[in-house]
């Protein structure tokens, strides 16, 4: 029936941080925290002509505590860097963050009082999307390095 | 009506506490001081002709350090604030703007909210941004920046990237009734 039914031996050796990050790394759940422009485009990549739950990472949640992949897309202020850093500290390990577009991950062309200069001010960043905003492909490429580094993890790493 | 018609209205009602008149591209307005602001915006409501029913904005404008274009402007530059009310009319589809000069920011200017209701956040921006106060406003409070915030940050003597940390979620907004008042 399965892949037992291809191998003369039906078992396989491997390590336990392979079996883990490479369940782990196809079954993302991300948490869109959309405050700008980049939200929309992020749309793009769920809706079907993108389609991000070709790598696994489809099941948009909308509470932290459901949610594995947090996705800041758009323009944080002082107001709300609070809120993000709440919300990052009720996500259950392991997490990841992904910092989308030139806002979140710098402050953009928002250099004044009221924004934040990048979100690694509040919470760790793994990946930065360039962009203003970035394009579909672009979210998937991050998606994409972002697996590269799951499978690198060692799982004992996360609490 | 036509602007230059309300402002004739204006300065014919209001004689000299009309301190300017402006007028460009067929858009007209007026500067008055801040004891006239009740007076004369009432009567620009209530007028049978003129009718403005709603209040559009509220806006703020720093002229400190502004240079004016040393015209006929000079005498108001020596205020340092303006705050602009945009108003319209939704039965005789027609629009005004009055400025009110403010010396400085110990200048107390009274509140529309009894005029139009609409006047309560637009003023609570004025003053977070401007730190004009408005006498008579049910709550005036920040409304854009947070409650930690010290100073306001569209003035022009603000440094412009001088950011201000909030350590903590505000929980209040969502469940104080005041913000909502």
């Amino acid at each position: 029936m399965g892949l037992e039914s291809q191998l003369d031996n039906p078992f396989l050796t491997t390590t336990i941080d392979t079996v883990v990050n490479w369940g782990r790394k196809y079954s993302m759940w991300p948490l869109p925290f959309g405050t700008a422009c980049c939200a929309v485009e992020f749309m793009g990549v769920v809706g079907p002509k993108y389609d991000i739950s070709r790598f696994g990472a489809e099941l948009v949640r909308f509470s932290p505590r459901q949610a594995d992949l947090l996705l800041v897309m758009g323009t944080v202020t002082q107001k709300m860097a609070p809120i993000l850093k709440q919300i990052y500290d009720q996500m259950p390990q392991p997490k990841w963050v992904v910092s989308m577009g030139a806002c979140a991950s710098s402050g953009g062309f928002y250099d004044n009082y009221s924004v934040v200069q990048g979100i690694d001010e509040i919470i760790p960043v793994d990946i930065y999307v360039a962009g203003c905003p970035p394009t579909p492909e672009n979210v998937i490429g991050a998606v994409y390095k972002l697996q590269q580094k799951i499978s690198q993890e060692k799982v004992a790493a996360w609490r | 009506m036509d602007q230059s018609q309300i402002t004739d209205r204006l300065k014919a009602r209001f004689g000299e506490r009309i301190l300017s008149t402006y007028a460009m591209c067929g858009q007209e307005a007026v500067t008055i001081l801040p004891a006239d602001l009740v007076e004369v915006l009432t009567f620009l409501r209530d007028e049978p002709e003129l009718r403005f029913n709603m209040l559009m904005d509220v806006g703020g404008v720093d002229y400190l350090g502004y240079g004016g274009d040393g015209e006929d402007e000079d005498e108001l530059r020596s205020h340092r604030f303006e705050i602009a009310y945009q108003m319209f009319s939704y039965d005789l589809r027609h629009r005004y703007r009055v400025k009110v000069a403010v010396k400085d920011d110990s200048v107390e200017v009274p509140s529309l909210w009894e005029i139009w209701r609409g006047a309560n956040w637009m003023e609570r921006e004025v003053y977070d941004m401007f730190g004009i106060r408005f006498t008579g406003h049910p709550n005036l409070r920040r409304i854009l920046n947070h409650d930690d915030f010290v100073g306001h940050p569209l003035r022009k003597d603000y440094p412009i990237t001088k950011r201000q940390k909030l350590s903590r979620p505000i929980d209040h907004l969502l469940t104080d009734k005041q913000e909502w008042a």
